[in-house]
């Protein structure tokens, strides 16, 4: 084949099954292969690790945010209602001390102030689950490559795509292109950047 | 190889054993089966039932608009009945949306597969009826357009929210709530969304469909993070649907008041929030898999869970009735004694307990045969039973408003035409609503219903050798 005149973004490979496609990533990345997704209508079981992805980290940013969450609740509440200590309370500035005498009750009524602290955590904590997954992958991305490819389409139906990019050391277009015929595909396709 | 890896813990991929889909159904037909429904013709049916409920709902913007010129003198409030109808409806509908929550979350993280199919359209009915209740507590103002008071920010009149009042709690509570169900909500969609992109018939749509999907492709460590994301999502919902209602017990449970002041309430509410949500899916399920022939995915077996479902929460409910009157009397407290004996059952309204205790308490007593559970029509009918008992049990409760101490401080609530408009109005919005989600939304999850599907399953090498090992982990 020639020289492709456009730039290419990757190879692309097609398959059938979800067995295929752990198989064809497993193989890809004993090869050496490192720059590649595989792409599936639905999450295939440990297939980010076939490809060679790490656990992701999004867990522990959840935790940071629930604790950034109960943090902000819990100082706004006791720092607001003037329930910090004696010697915190002079540095507060004026429209962030705010006590109320209610019927006697301590200024610190912390139990009543956990209800806002629960909300805050769980609030903050989700938040930042969905938006660092959407951002971690990247999205939103309205275009991408991949879309160039007429077929891939059915990737959000039945079928089930590996793509190894043009970016990866070990990519050529002839041998790479072989290897994914080796894998028994459906279609190998190139993808135009 | 990664196909030896044990998988403990739930997941979106359930457990494969019981067949929760009916007929025979492949990748591609059930992906057309779901999409299809937005890019047929709309159908008669559909604009008939969308056109009286929008209708109804120029009752609710009447009302409002009412409401907002003339102020809340128009309702039946007044001392010592403060919270009327408002407070009723919005405990009855926030109530409702929480089944929504325990299909799409604690179901996931008890692995049980037929939430799949019914979690999309239950989170719809979350989402809705939660933007129903949120009417009531604005409306109940007076003054609505200083709603923000509520938040806590710096202001230039330098106060600050009462954080030890539950009515503040119920602002963190159903404003996180919403949020939470919002989000939760729409990463389910994305893939499905992305489904929809990829198979619409024109360039708009495709266009539409592409930026609400953000441009999802399913790489595998996209699918990895969402499975992680969705995961979290469910196992934060758990906790936080709970609160949800136990806060709202505290606007009644940690006042004083005779019949209110009750530790019963947190654990007696969130049951009944469920059992009345569990009604309200049934009657949404209904028609649904009826009028769009939906039955291979919400199959009877589906029906049947709910069911089941109802009937277990109703009883935890109709034990909170009996713990009520109990403690009431076992308290030796005279005031609690005359409510509870004299005024909430011979009293005004008593009429009204009795209705509740046939509806909630024994009337539900015939889900226990499975007759009864197998049959659609009588199904549905219980449950609108049930949601009326639901709606009497709350407004039982917002009664004992009528009569507390001093009998020279009693009153008597009824609700004005104004009253009844907003209520009939919301359901006009809730409808709508819900009449628009059928239409343009993918009503049933179409990646997760994939995983029901045997071939979603990765077979080991050795299958060729005739082990029929899954790589879900020796789970059989």
């Amino acid at each position: 084949m020639d020289a492709p005149k456009t730039k290419i973004y990757g190879l692309v490979a097609e398959f059938e099954t979800p067995t295929q496609i752990v198989d064809a990533a497993n193989k890809a990345r004993e090869a050496g292969y490192t720059s590649m997704e595989a792409y599936s209508p639905f999450p295939v079981v440990d297939l980010h690790e076939a490809v060679g992805f790490k656990r992701t980290k999004l867990p522990t940013l959840a935790f940071l945010g629930g604790l950034t969450g109960f943090c902000t609740a819990f100082s706004l509440e006791t720092f607001t209602s003037g329930g910090a200590p004696s010697f915190v309370t002079p540095f507060l500035p004026d429209w962030f001390y705010y006590p109320v005498n209610i019927g006697g009750r301590p200024l610190n009524s912390w139990p009543a102030f956990i209800p806002p602290e629960f909300e805050l955590t769980v609030l903050f904590a989700s938040i930042t689950s969905v938006f660092g997954m959407l951002l971690l992958n990247g999205y939103p991305r309205i275009y991408h490559p991949l879309f160039n490819v007429p077929r891939f389409s059915l990737v959000t139906t039945d079928r089930f795509f590996l793509c190894i990019e043009a970016k990866d050391s070990k990519f050529d277009l002839q041998g790479t292109k072989q290897f994914l015929e080796g894998l028994h595909p459906y279609e190998v396709s190139e993808v135009p950047e | 190889m990664a196909t030896e890896v044990s998988h403990t813990g739930p997941s979106l991929r359930p457990d494969p054993q019981p067949p929760m889909v009916g007929g025979k159904h492949s990748f591609d037909t059930m992906t057309d089966k779901i999409t299809s429904v937005i890019f047929a013709v709309t159908p008669k049916g559909w604009i008939f039932g969308f056109a009286i409920s929008f209708l109804v709902l120029q009752v609710l913007l009447m009302s409002i608009t009412y409401l907002l010129y003339e102020g809340i003198g128009i309702w039946g409030v007044n001392i010592p009945v403060g919270w009327g109808f408002d407070i009723v409806n919005f405990v009855w509908w926030i109530g409702i949306g929480h089944a929504g929550t325990l299909i799409s979350a604690i179901l996931l993280l008890f692995n049980q597969t037929w939430r799949t199919s019914i979690n999309r359209f239950a989170e719809a009915m979350t989402l809705f009826a939660v933007a129903c209740a949120g009417i009531y507590p604005l409306a109940h103002m007076g003054r609505p357009w200083f709603a923000f008071w509520l938040l806590p920010y710096p202001n230039t009149m330098q106060l600050w929210p009462q954080f030890r009042s539950p009515l503040e709690w119920d602002v963190f509570a159903v404003s996180t709530y919403f949020s939470v169900s919002l989000m939760y909500w729409y990463i389910g969609l994305i893939p499905d969304f992305a489904s929809v992109r990829d198979r619409a018939p024109n360039q708009l749509l495709r266009m539409i469909y592409g930026i609400l999907s953000l441009g999802w492709r399913g790489g595998s460590m996209h699918w990895h993070r969402y499975e992680t994301a969705y995961l979290m999502l469910a196992g934060l919902s758990t906790p936080l649907v709970l609160s949800v209602h136990t806060i709202i017990s505290f606007d009644f449970a940690v006042s004083n008041l005779p019949g209110w002041h009750a530790t019963i309430f947190p654990p007696y509410f969130v049951a009944g929030a469920v059992y009345s949500g569990f009604a309200m899916v049934i009657n949404l399920a209904v028609p649904i898999r009826h009028y769009y022939g939906m039955k291979d995915f919400i199959t009877d077996k589906h029906l049947d869970n709910m069911a089941k479902v109802m009937l277990a929460t109703g009883l935890m409910v109709f034990y909170g009735y009996g713990v009520e009157a109990f403690m009431a009397y076992y308290s030796a407290n005279e005031f609690e004694r005359d409510l509870m004996m004299k005024n909430r059952v011979f009293g005004p309204y008593g009429l009204f307990y009795f209705a509740l205790i046939f509806c909630n308490g024994l009337m539900p007593q015939v889900l226990w045969f499975q007759k009864v559970r197998s049959n659609e029509a009588i199904l549905f009918i219980v449950s609108i039973i049930v949601n009326i008992g639901m709606w009497l049990e709350r407004f039982v409760i917002l009664m004992s408003l009528q009569r507390d101490f001093m009998p020279s401080a009693w009153g008597q609530y009824s609700p004005t035409f104004w009253d009844i408009s907003t209520y009939i109005g919301t359901f006009g919005l809730f409808m709508s609503l819900m009449f628009l989600f059928c239409r343009v939304l993918p009503m049933i999850s179409i990646a997760e219903m994939k995983h029901l599907l045997p071939e979603a399953h990765v077979h080991s090498h050795n299958d060729s050798h005739g082990h029929t090992e899954s790589a879900h982990g020796g789970s059989h």
